[in-house]
């Protein structure tokens, strides 16, 4: 059962990957002039949507979505509805937490605002995917003993994972080197996106190791 | 409680502290050596054999001098643009220069004047006297200023007998005391006054210069500089100063004789705000004039200029015109185009060529340079042979080119003002010197004075019982060497590590304003994030599965959980919020470019817009009402303002009385000085009298809080039946072998009872309900440690206030709130991870709150307006109450430290609060977990817990001042590694000097200030003592 979901858990995370990879790739195929730093916004929407995209097909496709307690469909249009919401608040909150961390307040909001759309499409779209829509759940996944499977650890490790990595992003901004990379919000969004590859890859490795320590209550 | 050893413990740290500043502050700051040799007449500096020696007997080209120094002319102020069509206040207001080089071209010139760093004016005045380069530690001396012992241009001139007249700035008499033919010094301390100064040189200039009493004539303005401290370049009044200055020089320049040379000239620029002291090219760049009635210029203006004259070179070229030896150890060149190109015909008035000029500069740069390559071996001796050998040549050429007769070749002059330049800069170079030794076991000191407060905070327990069992002592030390390993790893030490590593990087010290403010941002959401992790924040109630075994004993009701994470997260939002507000009020460093500083940084009276004045007036009043009324507020929900002792006095009276002092204060000083002239006898009165009734009230407060620090009210019906001998049922009282110990172990439980109940009481007060309880007694006892203290921390915020510009108020309400907040996180993180009260935790206080407390500190250093440069001292803190200035130098350096270190010293006083804060916050803990879940009595004994346990206590204060220490030290010790390991980095003077001065003297702020609230604190404990002691006579505590 563990071989199976921890090689369940890394395919998709090979195919979340390949997502990120093939967004980066394609528009630079299709589109002149397109380069992470030139055009970096263009880069960060294809890969947000990429990453939500893919996630949602296969979360959904191997059914990992926390379980609807009704099957009508008016209660799946109203979680769907509800899950469009909560991604668009989480939007506004990382939006409000980027700039209180000391982000342009109005001259660059569109970019704040992208670099907010990327980090809902790293942690709080698969919050949504694993969870869904409830708050509760996914307050309790962040503690300790909050998590019950295999991808309640694992949402842990990656959004972490993706957090500190764009905590680290803004560390080269006041740097003088003047590097591409350190304009707002090249680095940060870089350094979300490679904790959450790290996340990826670090995720179901590190529960392949600990697995005998791993112990979940049933759901 | 065991005050003593805490105390002296605290003491030996903060010394062995100040011992490590020391020894690195001085191997790293040395200054240059002085070279006490002058300069004579007999120098041979000119080619052997040709002339026997002094030249001062040679007729020079010029008898005498007018030298019109104005502080802070910088070359903007001098420039004139005619197409200019609407110049801003201080664009062409002296169009006198721009007439004089545009008509009479041979006579006169104007070049930028570029001063060296530290650009303040004593300095200056050292620089273009002596010619040398001043160094870092001067800085300091701005305030008392000693004589010049260095060979200099007014020692020359004296002699060779040139009668030298001096008025004006009185830095120049106290620099050359009793050197001048006659002086008329006037006080240059008083910033706000823009004409004193240049109204006493007037009176007396004219009369002097059409006298013949006089071969030099030295005068130095002060009123642009003052303009442009009070209301910077950009304003009408520095417009009426710059014009009152070129009627100035119209007037002198009529007044000028055929052999009188007059020099112009600004020591130093200014920023856009009108500060100086830096080394922005705005500060360095002032501007020179040279002009003569006869001429001066052998040849027309030409390619081979100078764009800008380094201010060194005044020195020799003043000197070799007006034949008087090159000061000993200047280091300029010669200003090539005011000396022809050859030599002129032997009648002509004695000009040297340019060659000779040079010439004799080389040598006496030569000779310099041996002298003081045998006094000091600082100057890298790979440049020194290379300098020797390129001189050696040169002279060689030149003698040749001498005795040859025929015209030396113009490659010879370019270089030897090439081998002046690269003596120059070889010097500039080499001038900070650093002492390896003293640097290395400074730091040594600081790093073991460090490792001494990490074992002392760890240790602190075991130290404090220190007469316990000798078994246990070494086992605990162990125990906590084991966790001190580990316990480095925990996120707040490396927050701490993160913030000590970002001292060594100039970007992240240009940018620390925000930078702490990330650091202190992250760490504070690390603490719900944290307690979520442990499952704490959420009531455990909702999922019982998982609520049996695997959660810690839920010690608080879910409804208590949930309201206790309520607080936490309100007053995180609240922290934050504060956090992004106090970003408003950063001042700008000019590294900065495209920075605006904070509009709430100018005074009042800079603002011309009325409306935006009263705006701002209304704001800071507002503020500071709110400071006063949270304060009051606090104090009074916690039942301290009902007794009569002097700290309620205080803080009925005196603290509101401050404020409306501070008030009257800021509406007097926005007033602007023309407005009301009929009560300008009246204002100036209130400027002196307010601020100073202010100090008065602040330190009568002060005394009072100290002198009787209880806050605790016992009501006298039945505070008598306490001490009379009717005491209800005295279960102690039957047990008469009892100790007095016990007895008080009984005793005291009963008063915390009655005491909880006057608190429960104090909330639901209202008529006679008092009397349907049970009869009160104590109010205020279970804050009686912290209220002092936050009275202690109220008042001190008020006055520092008071040195603050009057916008700084709302970043006071902001730091007030963000205190608050931070004392709101701790105690609910404490009591939510339920460590209180709990043997293990004693009152320990975690690195958590401790670091965000320190990091709070140096935000709020930035959020005043303070930066760590020296450009950005708020000198005006120095005038506040003394508009007219100081006699002594102790007074304005204490204010303008106040001034300063205001949010270190605040923070660190109120240290103590963060061991105080969750004990205080119990009551309201308990109290709703009493009405789910029954009453428990013990409960509500806040602070009386540590009166219980004194061990603990002392044990947990000495860790708390420990850890802060800590903290600060570490910083301390970063910022000076910083400092050694780049000591040849190019942003070494300008960014990590300072900083590591500023985190040195922040340190020194923090400690004296922090032993003070332990102090308070002891001091509280003693009077607690006394009045249980009073309570029950015959119990010895």
């Amino acid at each position: 059962m563990w071989d199976h979901e921890i090689r369940a858990m890394a395919s998709t995370h090979a195919i979340i990957a390949a997502s990120v990879f093939m967004a980066t790739v394609v528009p630079a195929v299709l589109v002149p002039g397109f380069s992470v730093y030139g055009s970096h916004l263009l880069w960060l929407y294809s890969v947000s949507g990429a990453v939500t995209a893919v996630s949602v097909a296969v979360f959904w496709l191997l059914g990992i979505t926390a379980p609807a307690k009704k099957h009508t469909l008016g209660y799946k249009l109203s979680r769907l509805f509800r899950s469009c919401v909560y991604f668009f608040l989480s939007c506004l909150f990382f939006h409000t937490v980027v700039v209180l961390y000391g982000a342009p307040l109005i001259e660059s909001a569109l970019e704040t605002f992208s670099l907010a759309v990327l980090l809902t499409s790293l942690t709080t779209l698969r919050c949504l995917c694993v969870l869904g829509p409830s708050v509760q759940a996914w307050i309790r996944v962040f503690s300790r003993h909050g998590a019950m499977s295999v991808w309640d650890t694992c949402l842990q490790i990656t959004v972490a994972c993706t957090a500190f990595g764009a905590w680290l992003g803004a560390f080269p901004i006041p740097l003088d080197w003047d590097r591409p990379w350190q304009v707002w919000p090249v680095s940060c969004s870089l350094g979300a996106m490679i904790g959450f590859l790290t996340g990826l890859v670090g995720a179901p490795a590190w529960i392949h190791y600990h697995r005998k320590q791993l112990t979940y209550k049933c759901k | 409680m065991k005050g003593l050893p805490v105390l002296s413990l605290l003491l030996w740290v903060c010394a062995l502290y100040f011992v490590g500043i020391y020894l690195f502050v001085g191997g790293f700051l040395l200054v240059r050596l002085e070279v006490n040799r002058t300069s004579t007449c007999g120098d041979v500096l000119q080619p052997a054999g040709e002339e026997p020696a002094d030249f001062c007997r040679a007729q020079p080209r010029f008898r005498r001098a007018v030298l019109l120094i104005i502080d802070a002319l910088k070359i903007d102020f001098a420039r004139f643009d005619p197409n200019n069509t609407a110049p801003r206040p201080f664009e062409n207001k002296l169009p006198v220069l721009e007439e004089s080089v545009s008509v009479r071209p041979s006579h006169s010139r104007l070049y930028p004047f570029r001063a060296d760093p530290p650009t303040t004016t004593m300095q200056r005045i050292k620089g273009f006297t002596t010619g040398s380069l001043p160094t870092f530690v001067d800085v300091g001396n701005n305030f008392a200023s000693s004589a010049i012992l260095e060979d200099n241009l007014i020692h020359q001139f004296g002699q060779v007998g040139k009668r030298v007249v001096f008025m004006g700035d009185d830095t120049w008499e106290s620099l050359f005391p009793k050197r001048f033919h006659r002086s008329l010094p006037f006080p240059s301390f008083n910033v706000k006054d823009l004409h004193t100064v240049d109204d006493g040189i007037l009176q007396h200039l004219y009369a002097t210069m059409v006298g013949d009493d006089w071969d030099v004539l030295v005068a130095h303005f002060l009123g642009v500089d003052h303009c442009g401290h009070r209301f910077g370049p950009d304003h009408p009044a520095m417009a009426d100063k710059l014009t009152q200055m070129d009627g100035v020089i119209r007037s002198v320049m009529a007044r000028l004789q055929n052999d009188t040379l007059l020099v112009v000239m600004g020591d130093h620029g200014m920023t856009d705000s009108g500060d100086h002291g830096g080394e922005s090219q705005k500060e360095t760049d002032a501007a020179i004039f040279l002009y003569s009635p006869s001429p001066l210029f052998p040849a027309p203006p030409s390619q081979s200029e100078p764009d800008v004259v380094p201010q060194t070179d005044l020195v020799p070229t003043l000197a070799l015109l007006l034949g008087v030896p090159i000061p000993y150890s200047s280091v300029g060149q010669v200003l090539l185009p005011l000396f022809p190109s050859h030599r002129q015909t032997e009648g002509a008035a004695g000009g040297l060529s340019q060659l000779e000029a040079l010439w004799i500069n080389a040598k006496q740069v030569n000779r310099f340079l041996e002298t003081y390559s045998g006094m000091a071996k600082d100057i890298p001796a790979d440049s020194l042979t290379r300098l020797k050998s390129e001189f050696s040549r040169l002279s060689s050429e030149y003698l040749a080119a001498v005795r040859g007769g025929g015209p030396a070749s113009p490659q010879l002059a370019a270089r030897l003002q090439a081998y002046l330049t690269s003596v120059r800069d070889t010097c500039r170079a080499t001038w900070a010197r650093f002492s390896p030794g003293k640097m290395a076991a400074g730091l040594a000191v600081l790093a073991l004075a460090c490792l001494l407060c990490l074992t002392l905070s760890e240790l602190s327990l075991v130290l404090i019982r220190g007469d316990g069992p000798g078994l246990r002592g070494p086992a605990a030390a162990a125990l906590s060497a084991g966790g001190c390993g580990l316990g480095l790893l925990v996120p707040p030490l490396l927050v701490l590590l993160l913030r000590c590593a970002s001292l060594l990087s100039d970007s992240y010290v240009i940018a620390e304003g925000r930078a702490v403010t990330f650091l202190l941002l992250s760490l504070a959401l690390y603490v719900p994030v944290h307690l979520n992790w442990d499952g704490l924040l959420m009531p455990p109630g909702h999922d019982p599965l998982k609520a049996a075994g695997l959660l810690p004993s839920a010690a608080l009701s879910p409804s208590a959980v949930r309201r206790e994470s309520g607080t936490l997260l309100a007053c995180l939002g609240l922290l934050v919020g504060s956090l992004y507000l106090s970003l408003a009020f950063h001042g700008c460093r000019e590294e900065q470019g495209s920075c605006q500083p904070s509009h709430f940084l100018s005074p009042l009276s800079r603002l011309q817009d009325n409306q935006l004045k009263n705006l701002h007036y209304v704001l800071s009043v507002c503020s500071l009402g709110s400071w006063t009324y949270l304060l009051r507020r606090c104090l009074r929900h916690y039942g301290n303002l009902n007794s009569s002792g002097g700290a309620v006095f205080a803080a009925r009276w005196l603290l509101p009385l401050l404020c409306v002092c501070l008030v009257l204060h800021w509406a007097v000083s926005a007033t602007p000085e023309d407005s009301f002239r009929n009560l300008s006898e009246l204002i100036s009165l209130a400027q002196r009298a307010l601020p100073r009734a202010a100090y008065c009230l602040l330190g009568l407060g002060l005394l009072l809080v100290w002198v009787d620090p209880l806050t605790v009210f016992v009501k006298t019906r039945t505070a008598a039946t306490v001490r009379g001998p009717s005491l209800p049922p005295p279960r102690y009282r039957a047990s008469t072998g009892i100790s007095p110990q016990a007895e008080l172990h009984h005793l005291i439980p009963q008063i915390y009872q009655r005491m909880r109940l006057s608190l429960d009481d104090s909330e639901l007060r209202g008529g006679g309900e008092a009397g349907s309880r049970p009869a009160v007694e104590a109010y205020g006892l279970g804050t009686v440690y912290s209220a002092p203290l936050l009275l202690l921390c109220g008042l001190l915020g008020v006055g520092l206030l008071l040195l603050h510009p009057e916008g700084m108020a709302l970043s006071f309400l902001l730091l007030l709130l963000e205190t608050g907040a931070l004392l709101h996180i701790h105690a609910s993180s404490t009591a939510l991870s339920g460590l209180h009260g709990t043997p293990a935790g004693g009152f320990n206080v975690p690195w958590t709150p401790v670091v965000l407390w320190s990091l709070a500190a140096s935000q709020f250093f930035h959020a005043t307006g303070h930066l760590p440069t020296f450009t950005s001292i708020q000198w005006t803190a120095a005038f506040v109450g003394f508009p007219d200035g100081h006699t002594g130098t102790a007074l304005p350096a204490t204010l303008v430290a106040l001034n300063t270190f205001a949010s270190h010293i605040l923070f660190a006083v109120g240290c103590p609060l963060l061991l105080f804060w969750p004990l205080v916050r119990e009551v309201g803990g308990s109290r709703g977990g009493g009405r789910a879940c029954g009453e428990e009595g013990e409960d509500a004994v806040m602070e009386m817990r540590l009166r219980e346990n004194p061990q603990q206590f002392a044990s947990a204060l000495l860790q708390l001042s420990a850890r802060y220490l800590f903290v600060e030290g570490t910083q301390v010790f970063a910022s000076a590694c910083a400092a050694a390991l780049l000591r040849r980095h190019l942003m070494v003077w300008k960014v990590f000097a300072p900083k590591l001065m500023f985190e040195a003297s922040g340190f020194l702020a923090s400690s004296v200030s922090l032993l003070l609230g332990v102090t308070l604190v002891l001091r509280v404990d003693v009077a607690v003592s006394r009045w249980f002691k009073m309570l029950v006579p015959d119990a010895s505590r």
